[in-house]
């Protein structure tokens, strides 16, 4: 009940939906009792008794009753679907708006599945159960409460001996739900096993075929198929272990209610419109009983989900806005950065950035080299704020304000940054384009993606700047999709532009154009550009070379050439073919 | 557009569906389906007896309470005789307890018909795929295949374990209560049927719309999970450019139509109950006023009346049921069509019928008059001839788009020229088996393929009977040996596809020892190393100088030391050859191969 306490918030606006569905819920209840004592009544007074003609009001008042019962039935579920909807509603957009915000550090750690997971699955067990499965809880004690109530008022020990099985019964629903619950996990896992194979096969068909290792691959599969086979059999196995003793624990009360009723009803103690009754009431009890292993089964698994649905929401935010934080307009900014002696580590790592420094003035282009692992990619990071420099761990400015003093949404504003991995979204390349501006003419769109050098290939494509891409859209190669991305970024208008390894899969000739307009537009503007390849970052004002997490050298082009070090050794491997034959030159 | 595109007014992201529409009933989708039920024939005749068991213990029962009741109970038709009323109470038990077994038995057996003729039915769809070429894989997103063999397939699932019986159940009871209200007293049966095509032309309409609206729903709910995945994928993207407000607006819109479309599906399937239980009604006030009418003028007896009042009690249930049951028949229905779908496609390059095994291949290769296009309107490759003998290194060169790849697919025969042939040792490869060309034929690709596994496994998925030892060999000769002795659990690190723990450059080195431990005649390889480090590249290029020795290559090659190194250089455009000679031929030539090399030079050197 806690986690129902916790949620409250998603539901309390609407909670006479709640109160609603549950009053017409036990009012429904109560109603049905009502049947077998018409019935009762019919056979004792009417017939018995040949009061004849009472049988039409009786069964007006028959049809009456099954109506109104019909209709609070009805009530109780259109009420508790609206709630149940509502809720839904409610929490995915929470859980929306929250995963919007939660910081890179969450999403390094998050795997895709688990966090979809809660958002479909956990967010569904909470919506049915607040929707219904609370209410029909209820229900159990309603319908046990009020059949049993009636029953013993017509002769307690009948109703005793009729209801001997029903212990028996609860204890096997139980002992069933405990068995089936492990063995589904198991069918989940064996499901994940399964969808995983062919996720991979599918992903991989080129290298299988490449390889002619299609029977290898059927024959993996069919191992996982019939584990899957043999899982779901095993499933089987326990219902047929306990569904058909829970199903003669029930019957046996319409036996025993056949003779001990019976007999009473030879002796005289009850009349036959009782025994006729019973046969009716007692599957009032019957009945919830059934379900009460399913019931606190499916109690604890919607507490279970709703434990999972309320860690996101709770979540921490890592990088968030202070309450001082300034609000800077954009052509506030003029785009000086400086780092100053900062040290960063990925929690739980080893030290990523080690005292790095850099000044770099409005209209710099600053170039960052390094291998692997060496931290280029996390200082532009740690410029976007990504991540927290930690306190007395060094400090980034922007026009001499810390960074963290000035309002997230300001500071990414002035950024225009290209991830190392291409990121498109479902849409037309022309949204893609223009993912981070709003209100945007078609112009400008067309002038940021000629500037990125996408502005021709796009054309050749046959719906053009209304192509679909991303996921399940059109393939693009790697070179194309990255200009899309430089686009995206040019076309801020960005006072400081984060280029990220964003040319590799673009050739040299492309490459040069989109440095050359870049020249143009950048100027009095600050670059930062990240890659492996010398051709990128050769014309930088400034060079910066990483090696695990520390400067080892800094300069320019020139300079560094003249330097031992890595630079150079770069420089002569890229370069290494036209350095060594000059007889090109005509 | 769909009605329901139409209806959102942002197009923002933009989700194309995939979902399962709903078809009319088709009989012969049934009958296909129905062939996989066939090997398991004989088992299904004692699952019909014990069903038939069940449903007849089900009707027999409340005959046998209205005889004791009428014989032994009632005070004044009945005899009073207690042992009567226990023999009537121990025959129904007796009933009972046979049908426990029955259940168990039953419930086993049933399950694992249906179960097999899933596995059955899961592992022939998968095994198909795999013979499938590129063609077809090119023209689906992964996600669509994959749902086929998980999704659809499962959708099959309850149809074959409990669907089919519990048709059969529900049809023989109603045919059953039928047959005995009406033998039981023709008049009082046959007033009670009248309902009976009421509450079937109630439950049709509604489930007609319930199945519409849940369609409704479904194809939503799955936009906005598409939407939720693509936006934990992308959230780095969006926090950079700040569109979280934006996101939060378009995905409010979303989430209301899908609430909406809720409240109409689950409102429908409430009122779907009382309303049935109302109609359900007027044969209950039927039965009271008529049956009592019938009591009155002694036509029944009270135990025949109270039989009356069990039978409909258990009429609608199976009503409800067949109805629920059509639905998911036709959602079933749905996905077998997709399913079968698969299944119907031919790979477009097939094996003749007795194909020639290739002989260990020397390597002479030759391509005579070569066309080929991806899609009808746009060739890849117009005229293609080409010549290569044995041991030769070629290399490609050309921009995106030009025909490398294309060659390298031809050659592997993924895909069959339109016109023209492809000659390895004289043989055309279309005569020749695909195992035997393909087992002979090392590819490394430019997207590396790491399966969920060792790394030793990711390596020895080049030659399965490799030992131990020939895998680190491999790794070895590509410098691979060295990082991956490094790593925690060295050769038996486990990996993943997704999985960061091994960089692209660790990844390609990988890729490499797999095709040098395949041990190929002919090897093909993209050499584009996008994103590597140079330290990494200096081991690539000394684990590519292994890779190549003694074999037939073809290389897409990017770097110079390559390109110059190659016995024959082929610099393609637009999908023609454009020159072909060796590095200081074409130099001389000073055609276009010499104007890339120059562009180099020039960039090398310009100052920007």
């Amino acid at each position: 009940m806690d986690v129902l306490k916790q949620l409250r918030a998603y539901y309390w606006n609407e909670r006479w939906l709640l109160v609603v569905s549950i009053i017409c819920l036990i009012l429904s209840t109560a109603i049905g009792v009502v049947y077998p004592l018409l019935m009762r009544y019919l056979i004792d007074d009417i017939i018995k008794l040949e009061k004849y003609n009472e049988v039409l009001t009786l069964s007006l008042i028959v049809f009456a009753v099954i109506v109104v019962k019909a209709i609070f039935q009805g009530l109780h579920g259109l009420t508790g679907s609206r709630l149940g909807n509502r809720v839904a509603y409610n929490l995915r957009n929470a859980l929306y708006q929250k995963l919007q915000y939660l910081s890179f550090q969450y999403y390094d750690k998050a795997k895709t599945g688990d966090l979809m997971s809660r958002l479909t699955a956990d967010m569904d067990a909470v919506r049915q159960f607040i929707g219904f499965g609370f209410a029909q809880f209820l229900n159990l004690f309603l319908m046990i409460g009020f059949g049993a109530t009636i029953m013993f008022t017509i002769h307690w020990q009948l109703t005793l001996i009729t209801l001997a099985t029903m212990p028996l019964l609860v204890y096997t629903a139980i002992r069933f739900e405990s068995r089936i619950h492990p063995q589904f996990q198991l069918m989940r896992q064996a499901m994940s096993n399964l969808t995983t194979a062919v996720q991979e096969n599918i992903t991989g068909v080129r290298t299988i075929k490449s390889f002619a290792r299609e029977p290898f691959e059927v024959d993996k599969f069919m191992i996982r198929s019939d584990e899957y086979k043999n899982n779901q059999i095993g499933a089987a196995y326990i219902f047929s272990r306990y569904f058909p003793f829970m199903e003669i624990f029930s019957l046996l009360c319409v036996v025993s209610l056949l003779f001990v009723g019976g007999n009473l009803v030879i002796n005289g103690t009850i009349s036959i419109g009782d025994l006729v009754a019973f046969f009716t009431l007692i599957w009032f009890v019957i009945g919830p009983m059934w379900g009460v292993g399913f019931h606190i089964n499916q109690y604890t698994q919607s507490k279970a989900s709703g434990e999972r649905v309320l860690e996101i929401l709770n979540h921490y935010i890592h990088v968030k806005d202070r309450e001082d934080a300034i609000a800077l307009k954009k052509d506030q900014i003029s785009g000086h950065v400086q780092f100053e002696h900062v040290n960063f580590n990925y929690p739980d790592s080893e030290p990523t950035i080690i005292d790095f420094s850099l000044d770099a003035p409005p209209g710099t282009v600053i170039g960052i080299l390094g291998g692997t692992g060496s931290g280029k990619s996390t200082i532009i990071q740690l410029l976007l704020r990504a991540y927290n420099v930690k306190r007395g761990q060094g400090s980034i400015k922007l026009d001499g304000m810390d960074i963290r003093g000035i309002q997230l949404e300001s500071l990414r504003q002035a950024i225009g940054l290209v991830f190392q991995e291409t990121f498109l979204f479902s849409s037309s390349i022309r949204n893609n384009i223009s993912y981070g501006i709003k209100n945007v003419s078609m112009e400008e769109i067309i002038r940021a993606a000629k500037l990125a050098q996408a502005h021709e290939f796009i054309m050749e494509l046959p719906l053009g700047y209304d192509t679909i891409v991303g996921e399940r859209g059109m393939g693009l190669s790697g070179g194309q999709k990255q200009r899309i991305a430089i686009a995206r970024a040019l076309i801020k208008n960005p006072t400081i532009l984060i280029m990220d390894d964003s040319t590799s899969a673009v050739d040299m000739e492309t490459e040069h154009d989109i440095q050359m307009g870049l020249k143009e537009i950048m100027k009095g503007r600050t670059t930062f550009i990240i890659a492996h390849r010398i051709s990128s970052l050769r014309h930088a004002d400034e060079i910066i070379v990483l090696d695990n997490g520390k400067v080892i050298q800094r300069g320019k082009h020139k300079q560094l050439l003249e330097q031992d070090g890595l630079y150079r050794d770069t420089y002569a491997n890229q370069y290494a073919d036209l350095i060594k034959q000059p007889e090109v030159q005509s | 557009m769909s009605t329901t595109e139409k209806a959102l007014k942002s197009t923002r992201f933009i989700y194309q569906d995939d979902e399962v529409l709903e078809k009319p009933f088709d009989w012969s989708v049934l009958r296909r389906l129905g062939v996989y039920l066939k090997p398991y024939k004989n088992k299904m005749i004692p699952v019909i007896l014990l069903m038939l068991y069940g449903a007849v213990t089900k009707l027999t029962v409340p005959f046998l309470i209205s005889l004791a009741i009428d014989n032994v109970i009632d005070p004044d038709t009945g005899n009073g005789n207690v042992s009567f009323l226990a023999i009537y109470a121990g025959t129904i038990l007796g009933l009972y307890l046979i049908q426990l077994f029955a259940n168990k038995v039953r419930i086993r057996i049933t399950n694992i018909i249906g179960q097999q003729v899933i596995g059955d039915i899961r592992n022939e769809l998968f095994s198909h795929i795999q013979k499938l070429s590129f063609r077809f894989f090119d023209k689906r997103p992964a996600g669509s295949v994959l749902v086929r063999i998980t999704n659809d397939v499962n959708a099959l699932q309850d149809l074959f374990t409990n669907g089919v019986v519990n048709i059969l159940i529900d049809v023989v009871l109603l045919v059953g209560i039928v047959i005995v209200l009406l033998t039981l007293n023709f008049k009082l049966g046959l007033a009670i049927m009248l309902t009976v095509p009421l509450m079937f032309i109630v439950s049709t309409t509604l489930r007609k719309r319930i199945r519409r609206s849940w369609q409704e729903v479904r194809l939503r709910q799955s936009r906005i999970n598409s939407h939720l995945n693509e936006s934990i994928q992308g959230i780095k993207v969006t926090q950079a450019y700040t569109q979280e407000k934006e996101n939060i607006a378009f995905f409010d819109e979303m989430n209301t139509s899908n609430r909406l479309s809720w409240n109409v599906a689950s409102g429908l399937n409430q009122i779907f109950t009382p309303v049935l239980e109302i109609t359900g009604g007027i044969g209950y006030f039927i039965l009271f006023w008529y049956g009592t009418t019938l009591v009155q003028s002694g036509e029944i007896s009270i135990g025949l009346f109270v039989a009356f009042a069990t039978y409909i009690s258990q009429f609608w249930e199976p009503i409800n049921r067949l109805g629920q049951m059509y639905s998911q028949l036709l959602i079933a229905m749905a996905s077998s069509e997709r399913i079968f779908e698969f299944m119907d496609e031919r790979p477009s390059v097939e094996e003749k019928e007795f194909p020639l095994e290739l002989p260990p291949i020397r390597g002479d290769i030759k391509f005579n008059h070569i066309v080929f296009e991806y899609e009808k309107g746009r060739p890849a490759l117009k005229d293609v001839d080409l010549e290569v003998s044995a041991g030769q290194s070629i290399a490609l060169v050309g921009h995106t788009g030009s025909g490398k790849s294309t060659i390298i697919n031809l050659l592997c025969r993924f895909y069959d020229p339109v016109e023209g042939s492809c000659e390895i040792d004289g043989h055309d490869l279309r005569d020749i088996s695909i195992h035997s060309l393909r087992s002979q034929v090392g590819i490394v690709l430019q997207d590396t393929f790491i399966f969920s596994g060792s790394i030793r496994d990711n390596i020895r998925f080049g030659r399965l009977n490799a030992t131990n030892e020939e895998v680190e060999a491999a790794a070895r000769a590509v410098h691979a040996h060295d990082f991956i002795s490094r790593m925690a659990y060295g050769y038996d690190t486990q990996v993943e596809e997704r999985g960061n723990v091994l960089s692209m450059g660790q990844r390609q080195l990988i890729s490499f020892a797999r095709a040098l431990l395949a041990d190929p005649r002919i090897l093909i390889l993209d050499e584009a190393t996008a994103s590597i480090d140079t330290e990494t590249e200096v081991k690539i290029q000394s684990a590519l100088k292994v890779l190549l020795e003694g074999r037939t290559s073809f290389i897409i090659a990017h770097r110079l030391s390559t390109i110059r190194h190659a016995d024959q250089i082929i610099v393609m455009d637009h999908g023609r050859i454009m020159e072909q000679g060796t590095h200081q031929g074409l130099i001389d030539k000073k055609g276009i191969y010499h104007g890339l090399i120059e562009a180099q030079y020039r960039f090398l050197e310009e100052v920007i």
